[in-house]
């Protein structure tokens, strides 16, 4: 258990990086797994076509909590182009541990969000997350 | 406003009880299953399930058709049951007790049979902020549909219904009330007799949902006086699939089918059809005959426990974990305190989400829930997302507190607290 709730993921969820709100965002997307409650907001701001700026609020366990703060320091200063490339492995890798279908979902609410709020609702949808 | 039930040693067996459910004598990794989840369903004795393959096995045919002995067995079997919960919850008539596949259908068949009916314009309906989802949305459905009005009753903060809403709508003359006789998070007992009594004199119609009560408690429909209780199979130790709606007969009677089908029918024509008599108007369609007669079997084995020793049994041993869960730091408890609180407990601890809390109990094999129960306004009332919920029954006894509190200890240092 130490194992699956590694330093980094605690230290992540109890010291999220950039959460918070961003007052006028060009892209907002809000959603919540209604499994469990859980519920992220992700806000961007874009400049050049590049995330100029990130910030997510909302609430849920530790695993989708740290898997989104991983998330925003991940996309920070990267081109939208490229934020929409990313996969649900590369979230799964970057939290480096192995998780079982409920928690899977747990770790892609994030990246739900995210893709969501990039592409538009339908391509999330299909992304199958 | 608060129930106090008399206190009594428990007569009941754990380890006698636990000898008849197969599942609690699987290990996983060496640990025994501590199934602290019965609060969503139930575990099932050896009895119920045998009832049920014996059906499948040796006498499965439709019933209230055939004029053959199968038929004829089957029939018999499936009504015995419903005489043996009209006994159960004290109905006064067979022809009260409706099959529904559960609480839900049962609850919707309320709101759309009776409510239609009787629920116009400007109406009030009144639920409280402890309900299960089940009866919170047909009500709403009902009052879009007709344009009635919905009003609350709050929960205080230590999980009673608020006096001064009860009177602040009793004011309003409501048609309909539809209360939990158990808050299915915070283990609250409500005082459904009281409340049956007070909303009449404002001629309001109570429904009662029963689903946490009727597995933990004696329920006695004629004492609460109500008019329409639900409760669910699978909660007390049945099948899934088979629940119960009992309600007065003068309203059955008086209201308008729910279903339309086979089964429910006394003649039919092209253009128009009598109904049958109750409760068979309400049962269209060929119903979960195997669901219905196990829930006759786990009546049987509930009768024989003695509904007493189980509240008593599960008054003792709530009373037993609420406290020894005060002693692990950060823990909170939701609910009242022992003697107003049935079998479900809620709590959270320190900073640690509830699913990850289940996460790290199941490792010890304890299975609890973890979640907003289906009752979302009510972590909106104490602005919570979730909370990690373990709820007990007849097979539970203070080891498995013990299990539950050490595990929690672990969880304490898997999160480094």
């Amino acid at each position: 258990m130490e194992d699956f709730y590694r330093e980094y993921i605690l230290d992540h969820y109890r010291n999220p990086r950039n959460r918070g709100v961003i007052e006028s965002p060009d892209i907002t997307y809000a959603d919540s797994n209604p499994l469990c409650g859980d519920e992220i907001q992700i806000d961007l701001l874009v400049k050049d076509g590049a995330v100029d700026d990130v910030k997510f609020s909302g609430r849920g366990c530790a695993i989708s909590q740290a898997s989104v703060s991983m998330l925003t320091e991940m996309i920070e200063g990267k081109p939208i182009d490229e934020v929409k490339e990313i996969t649900k492995e590369d979230v799964l890798e970057l939290l480096g541990i192995t998780l079982t279908p409920v928690r899977v979902k747990c770790a892609l609410l994030g990246l739900k969000v995210l893709k969501s709020g990039v592409y538009g609702i339908e391509a999330a949808e299909d992304e199958d997350l | 406003m608060t129930v106090t039930t008399e206190t009594r040693p428990s007569t009941i067996d754990v380890d006698a009880i636990r000898a008849d459910f197969p599942i609690l004598q699987q290990e996983r990794d060496g640990k025994r299953l501590v199934y602290l989840d019965s609060g969503a369903t139930s575990q099932k004795p050896t009895s119920v399930i045998e009832a049920m393959d014996e059906y499948y096995r040796t006498y499965n045919a439709n019933v209230h058709r055939g004029v053959y002995r199968l038929s004829e067995l089957a029939t018999a079997r499936y009504e015995e049951s419903r005489v043996k919960v009209q006994r159960f919850i004290n109905a006064r008539s067979a022809k009260e007790i409706l099959f529904t596949a559960n609480v839900t259908a049962a609850l919707n068949l309320v709101a759309y049979s009776w409510g239609r009916e009787n629920v116009g314009k400007d109406d009030v309906i009144v639920f409280t902020e402890m309900e299960h989802h089940s009866n919170i949305v047909p009500w709403q459905i009902l009052a879009q549909i007709t344009g009635a009005r919905l009003e609350f009753i709050h929960v205080t903060d230590d999980g009673y219904l608020d006096e001064g809403d009860i009177q602040k709508v009793l004011e309003l003359r409501p048609k309909l009330l539809a209360v939990t006789a158990v808050s299915n998070v915070l283990g609250t007992i409500n005082p459904v007799r009281e409340l049956a009594a007070r909303f009449h004199e404002a001629e309001t119609v109570v429904v009662v949902d029963a689903a946490q009560a009727a597995p933990h408690m004696p329920v006695d429909v004629q004492d609460w006086g109500a008019d329409f209780v639900a409760i669910t199979g699978h909660k007390m130790l049945g099948p899934t699939g088979v629940g119960v709606l009992w309600g007065r007969r003068e309203l059955l009677q008086a209201m308008p089918p729910f279903l339309g089908g086979g089964d429910m029918i006394r003649e039919v024509h092209l253009d128009h059809t009598r109904y049958a008599e109750l409760p068979y108007k309400f049962e269209a369609g060929t119903p979960n005959i195997s669901g219905g007669i196990g829930l006759g079997v786990a009546v049987d084995y509930l009768s024989a426990l003695g509904m007493e020793a189980v509240r008593e049994h599960e008054r003792e041993l709530v009373g037993y974990a609420l406290e020894r869960l005060s002693e692990v730091p950060d823990l909170r408890v939701y609910g009242p305190p022992t003697e107003h609180h049935g079998a479900a407990v809620s709590f959270t601890l320190a900073d640690i989400h509830p699913h990850d809390l289940a996460h790290i109990l199941d490792q010890e094999n304890i299975a609890v829930r973890a979640g907003h129960h289906c009752a979302q306004p009510l972590m909106e009332r104490y602005d919570i997302a979730a909370t990690t919920r373990a709820s007990f029954y007849i097979y539970n006894g203070q080891d498995d507190v013990d299990t539950l509190v050490t595990a929690l200890y672990r969880a304490r240092e898997v999160f480094r607290l």
